[in-house]
């Protein structure tokens, strides 16, 4: 039985799958990402192999993702998460031809080809404007959890107009629609809607083509499923391994190594924390491949 | 761990040959110039624009052109820009405004010391584009500090469909020209040569047939430069030391070296694996870093549209000695990129995709410089779309070191290329 892995390093959650010959998922892990990045990847890693019951000796091949790929150190390869979600939404939802990702800093469009490649790709700006930071910035000036904010959203009556995206005005804004008497889901609400306009404003850049997935970890917020589904006319799919996916499309296409008889090179035995390559520095090159490709096999 | 292909081969991701040599001792003749005009024992400075600059006019003089932009991108590639900025943004410049004059404005008050020159003091300002709104102020703003004395050269921009300038416009132009031989005639206390204007021209028109046939030495596979990290090298010597002797020799010297290269099959690459088109100027604070992004993909720059700012002599613009000023009001007018209208530009990387044989564009967009900018959306979307070439868009900024996030762009850039590397396996199955 061969297994593969993927690990995506998130700037605050670290996920990691491990899949079997079969593409069935048979470990998983959760872990926030803290500061030691090399050290969550593995522990990640580690208590995903745990969770499968299976040596890490028996993973074939490991694949990085995120924006601390480069720190999967003893990963086989690096593939950035926009890849690997569109791979990863296309395993889950067979149909889907467009990604809506939204994570903690950065939301996504991914228009998705036949077999789960990316045909098109837009994202934020260099600014936490309109991504799960806003969301989380909102909470916490309403004094409300980060799970809480959506149901509440879906109570509003009257969404409130917010005049900014920006993670960090959003709490001036915030106070003064408190100030002037506005309940918490009209104002939740607003702020939901406002996110959605943005993100779909985003992604029509791509082009939206059905069916859509959205996926990161702001996808388990129902408030936010139902504002986007307004905005776009369409449903959207989600699933409660949403925020797992780029993870899943990153063993996926480790899978498909392993599968292709690439051998995973020798684990590094060490797992130390290197530093982030330096300006002059190239970190190790992977090319992104499906089996056949040579470059894949260094 | 994969191995790096370029690691591997024991190659560095940058081409460093003759012309890298040659362009640094010249050049830097050119800064010892500039420190000795500061310090009072040199020619006449004259500030001047890139965008299409008439150099000829003052090489016939003998005076000195200065080209604050090319002192701001030196700031930057020597990490010098952010402390200037900041000292810009203290005596009220805003944070949206072009990080070049900031860098220029924080240098000029901050003593004009650089690590490559001491920078002189304009003896004249000579404003000559006027299509940047924020370049016009800027130039303005100079002659207040310096008390200097500045000229305007009012260039009309391309605003028709077919953007060709009319014969009153190159007539206008002329006459501005003439206007500028009386100022320099003034300030020098010397007259026209006419004669050496036109040798002048001649040397500049010789360097533009050598500048137009290296451009297309990128059409051949694989490229042996990179059209847009290795032609900013060759672009300081063609708007310092255009129309003169030492100016020529460069292009000489540079064509031969890289047309051997083209002929041994050899580019500054071990393997050139994509061809692109680039848009826009670089991120010049972080140029090595930028460029890895490209070179560990085996990515090279076929074209940009950056190398034109100065000049579009690959489309086959010419100084003509036999009409001197009129080809220089031409070339102010008509043939740089930057007077020039946006479908004009579209149709230019169009040309670029097409005849240079490139497999996708990359837009990088200046976070500081809403002229070069602005549009940069539609343009993706245009040949993304519409002509569906691959298209990435990213951006930081020419100056601000504050602007460029290494991981946000390295992702996009990686994301990018995986996709074209899925659709090239694809092709080849």
């Amino acid at each position: 039985m061969i297994y593969a892995a993927g690990v995506d390093v998130g700037s605050t959650q670290t996920k990691a799958i491990v899949l079997s010959e079969e593409k069935k998922i048979i470990g998983r892990s959760l872990i926030n990402t803290g500061a030691f990045v090399s050290q969550a990847a593995e522990r990640a890693f580690r208590a995903a192999v745990e969770s499968a019951g299976i040596p890490p000796e028996q993973v074939a091949y490991v694949v990085g993702t995120g924006y601390g790929r480069y720190k999967v150190t003893f990963g086989d390869a690096q593939i950035t998460e926009i890849s690997c979600h569109a791979r990863g939404a296309k395993f889950l939802f067979p149909n889907t031809r467009t990604v809506i990702d939204m994570g903690g800093q950065d939301a996504k469009g991914i228009r998705v080809g036949d077999d789960g490649d990316v045909k098109d790709f837009v994202m934020n700006d260099k600014c936490a404007a309109g991504t799960g930071r806003f969301l989380s910035n909102a909470a916490e000036t309403l004094g409300v959890s980060l799970d809480e904010i959506g149901p509440i959203s879906l109570q509003g009556k009257k969404a409130v107009r917010l005049s900014t995206v920006c993670a960090v005005f959003v709490e001036s804004d915030i106070m003064s629609y408190l100030a002037e008497g506005k309940t918490m889901p009209d104002i939740l609400a607003g702020v939901h809607s406002a996110i959605a306009a943005r993100t779909v404003a985003l992604v029509r850049r791509v082009g939206i083509e059905a069916e859509v997935s959205f996926t990161g970890g702001v996808s388990l917020n129902i408030g936010m499923v139902r504002a986007l589904e307004e905005k776009l006319g369409v449903p959207v799919n989600v699933c409660e391994d949403s925020h797992y996916i780029g993870a899943i499309g990153a063993a996926l296409f480790a899978l498909e190594r392993a599968l292709a008889g690439i051998a995973a090179q020798a684990k590094q035995a060490a797992f130390q924390d290197v530093n982030l390559p330096a300006e002059s520095g190239n970190p190790p090159l992977v090319w992104p491949t499906t089996p056949g490709s040579a470059a894949g096999a260094h | 761990m994969a191995q790096d292909p370029l690691k591997k081969n024991g190659s560095k991701t940058e081409y460093q040959g003759k012309i890298h040599l040659l362009q640094k001792e010249m050049i830097g003749r050119y800064f010892d110039r500039l420190t000795a005009a500061a310090e009072g024992r040199g020619d006449k400075a004259v500030y001047m624009m890139i965008s299409g600059n008439p150099v000829e006019l003052i090489q016939a003089f003998d005076m000195l052109p200065v080209y604050p932009e090319v002192n701001a991108l030196q700031l930057a590639v020597k990490k010098q820009a952010l402390p200037f900025i900041l000292q810009a943004e203290e005596m009220g410049y805003s944070i949206d405004n072009c990080a070049y004059v900031k860098a220029d404005i924080g240098m000029y008050f901050g003593g004009r010391k650089t690590a490559f020159a001491t920078i002189p003091t304009p003896d004249l300002i000579l404003c000559n584009y006027v299509g940047c709104n924020v370049y016009l102020q800027w130039f303005e703003h100079l002659n207040e500090y310096s008390g200097a004395p500045i000229y305007n050269l009012d260039v009309p921009f391309c605003r028709t469909p077919t953007g060709r300038p009319t014969e009153d416009d190159i007539h206008y132009v002329v006459k501005q020209l003439e206007e500028v031989i009386a100022v320099c005639e003034r300030i020098t206390g010397k007259s026209l040569d006419y004669k050496k204007l036109q040798r002048i021209v001649e040397l500049s028109g010789e360097t533009g047939d050598l500048w137009a046939e290296i451009k297309k030495l990128t059409r051949r596979k694989p490229a042996p430069f990179d059209a847009y990290f290795d032609s900013v090298t060759m672009m300081a010597p063609l708007y310092c030391l255009r129309g003169t002797e030492d100016g020529l020799r460069f292009f000489q010297e540079a064509y031969q070296e890289l047309k051997e290269k083209a002929d041994r099959r050899e580019g500054p690459l071990p393997e050139e694996r994509f061809r692109f088109v680039i848009e826009g100027p670089p991120p010049w604070p972080f140029l090595r870093t930028f460029r890895d992004m490209f070179s560990r993909w085996g990515a090279v720059a076929v074209a940009s549209t950056y190398s034109t700012v100065g000049g579009l002599w690959e489309f086959g613009f010419r100084h003509d000695s036999r009409r001197p000023l009129e080809s220089i009001a031409e070339h102010m007018l008509y043939w740089n990129l930057t007077n020039r209208n946006f479908l004009q530009r579209y149709q230019q990387i169009k040309e670029y995709v097409e005849d240079w044989d490139a497999d996708a564009l990359v837009i990088h967009s200046v976070k500081s410089c809403r002229l070069f900018s602005a549009g940069q959306g539609d343009m993706r979307e245009y040949f993304a779309k519409d002509l569906n070439i691959p298209t990435l868009l990213i951006e930081s900024d020419l100056e601000d070191p504050r602007y460029f996030s290494e991981a946000q762009l390295r992702n996009r850039v990686d994301a990018f290329f995986e996709s074209l590397e899925h659709k090239k396996m694809v092709l080849q199955r």
